[in-house]
């Protein structure tokens, strides 16, 4: 506990108290009180940054986790073969470093001499540019969606396995079929698990870091230094020396993804009790 | 510490106990097998492989076939040990030190956030004390703060008290696993009968010998899942080693490929050229134990997120 105290609220609190002050050119530290909040908040690269990834979120996220749900049903009907080596194939990716996976991603989308490129080369049709203006987001959420799905789809088939079998008993003799079975006991019975899935996403989506970081050594052009909040609160601070105004980001930013699950949360508990 | 909990609710717990979902339904014998959907399952995990089997192929490359061969295909001069070679010796053996930073920094931190979380979760399963209530939903609230949003002024912290660029940057951040302590509570409450505690009590055992001597036994693959998924963490972890360590003898392997990747990228010909290969290599080092690992305890783990993942 005192660790966790330590650990946890000591840098926020020293960030809510450094995002209270201002570096000056003459003078010093001066107290400023919540003008790098007024900042920040007419800030168009903390803007966009925050727009870019929450943009990402609404894509991806759903995107990622109806996957994540699909397989996990596949999984757990018991009509597959294989299905302990796909289970496992499918959530690798996971254990893979995100510094890897960027690598990885990022050759294969290689307009040159990346596979993808190569092969449709080789057929003359127009070779997809993975890595333009346009693709970026794309890209990113397709890297994303391989390091993650398999994660959720564990979360979600370990909670499938905890419904009592008396349930499927009682919906075959029913006369339910497997979708019927799926869409009116699994689904519903899966709940709380989507929505701890959904949590993780909503904080990981909101931090996003380490793929853009990545991606933009080959790509500099589309990637710039703020491109997510996160990397642009890195920038403010390791480039940029703008120690306290990177705290006042980092601070929003967290406050950002506080009321972004907070928001999930009360959706989520208003639509069970209608 | 006074022990006030209500008697362990056995009933429902008998279905979704811990350890309990391994083969514990049993499919209907005789039921058939689809192989559309076995194929379309087979078709997705061709997506998830793919990157990997490139890798595979990638590491047997030289730079330049990197650049001038088939992606998916192996080149005419395959140089896996050669590229191992490379790797192991560039810069002085720095990558050999990376891995062996990288298993220290996740293993110390994998254990201590086990246990950690192991002795929170307990405690708030089993004990009752003035404000656990509120210390929980903190817990719980914490969840939610990322930790790369806190990396920062943790950062600003650790350099006010001299901790960075010192392993321990990459160690105590690690320690605190909120969703660790949560899995554990929930795991504590199935797992863990009252009546071994009070026995153990009238026994005379002292609240650290129940706790080291039992309690830990008990909860095994809640403390295994735990141990992996922070081993995970700390392992895969980018963002807090790029800030907290300058000094590239205290890299973990990512911030260390990383690295190579710029100069890769930067150098293009000349002095560097032959970086590619071995930033490629190096991925595929550094991918390999985590693997191995979740592959050897995939019975505990996945028992364990069984318990975890239900209740909210």
């Amino acid at each position: 506990m005192v660790l966790f105290l330590l650990l946890f609220l000591a840098p926020l609190g020293y960030a809510a108290y450094l995002s209270l002050f201002q570096e000056r050119l003459i003078g010093g530290t001066a107290f400023v009180g919540l003008d790098n909040y007024t900042q920040a908040l007419t800030d168009p690269q903390f803007l966009h940054g925050v727009g870019r990834v929450a943009l990402f979120f609404v894509i991806q996220v759903p995107l990622m986790l109806l996957l994540a749900l699909l397989f996990a049903l596949a999984l757990d009907s018991g009509l597959l073969r294989l299905a302990a080596v796909i289970r496992l194939g499918i959530f690798v990716p996971y254990a893979v470093p995100s510094v890897v996976a960027s690598l990885m991603w990022g050759y294969l989308y290689g307009p040159d001499f990346g596979p993808f490129a190569q092969i449709a080369r080789k057929m003359s049709l127009p070779v997809p540019d993975f890595l333009s203006d346009g693709w970026m987001l794309g890209s990113l959420a397709n890297i994303v969606t391989w390091e993650f799905v398999g994660y959720n789809m564990i979360i979600l088939y370990a909670a499938l396995r905890t419904i009592p079998t008396e349930l499927y008993e009682a919906a075959s003799m029913d006369g339910a079929g497997a979708w019927r079975t799926a869409w009116s006991i699994k689904i519903p019975a899966l709940r709380p698990a989507l929505l701890l899935t959904l949590l993780f996403s909503v904080i990981g989506s909101f931090q996003l870091f380490n793929e853009p970081k990545l991606l933009m050594s080959i790509a500099p052009d589309v990637i710039s230094s703020s491109y997510t909040a996160n990397l642009y609160a890195y920038t403010l601070a390791f480039t940029g020396q703008q120690v306290n105004y990177a705290a006042t980001v980092s601070f929003l930013l967290g406050l950002v993804i506080v009321i972004a699950s907070y928001a999930v949360l009360l959706t989520a508990n208003r639509r069970r009790t209608p | 510490m006074t022990a006030l909990t209500p008697p362990a609710t056995v009933a429902p717990t008998a279905e979704r106990g811990p350890g309990a979902d391994h083969g514990k339904r049993r499919r209907s014998p005789g039921r058939r097998r689809s192989t559309p959907l076995t194929i379309a399952m087979l078709a997705a995990l061709a997506y998830f492989l793919l990157p990997l089997l490139w890798l595979l192929i990638a590491s047997t490359k030289s730079t330049q076939d990197l650049f001038n061969s088939f992606g998916l295909w192996f080149s005419h001069a395959p140089q896996l040990l050669t590229n191992l070679a490379d790797t192991f010796t560039q810069d002085d053996g720095v990558f050999v030190r990376w891995l062996l930073n990288t298993v220290v920094y996740a293993g110390v931190s994998a254990v201590g956030a086990a246990l950690l979380a192991a002795a929170g979760g307990y405690g708030f399963s089993k004990f009752r004390f003035r404000g656990d209530r509120t210390a929980f939903n903190l817990v719980l609230g914490a969840v939610m703060v990322p930790t790369t949003a806190l990396a920062i002024p943790t950062y600003l912290l650790f350099a006010k008290a001299g901790l960075v660029n010192t392993p321990w940057a990459i160690i105590l951040p690690s320690l605190v696993n909120p969703f660790g302590l949560y899995l554990m509570r929930v795991y504590a409450e199935d797992a863990v009968p009252d009546s071994i505690l009070e026995a153990a009590r009238i026994d005379g055992a002292g609240e650290a010998r129940i706790f080291f001597r039992i309690v830990l036994r008990l909860l095994g693959p809640g403390l295994v899942t735990v141990l992996l998924f922070t081993l995970v963490a700390t392992w895969n972890n980018y963002f807090l080693p790029l800030i907290m360590l300058n000094d590239p003898d205290l890299y973990p392997v990512t911030v260390g490929l990383s690295s190579w990747a710029a100069q890769a990228q930067n150098g293009g010909s000349g002095a560097s050229s032959d970086m590619l290969a071995l930033v490629v290599t190096g991925s595929l080092i550094s991918v390999v134990p985590l693997v191995v690992a979740f592959l050897l305890l995939q019975r505990y783990w996945q028992s364990g997120l069984a318990s975890g993942g239900v209740k909210q």
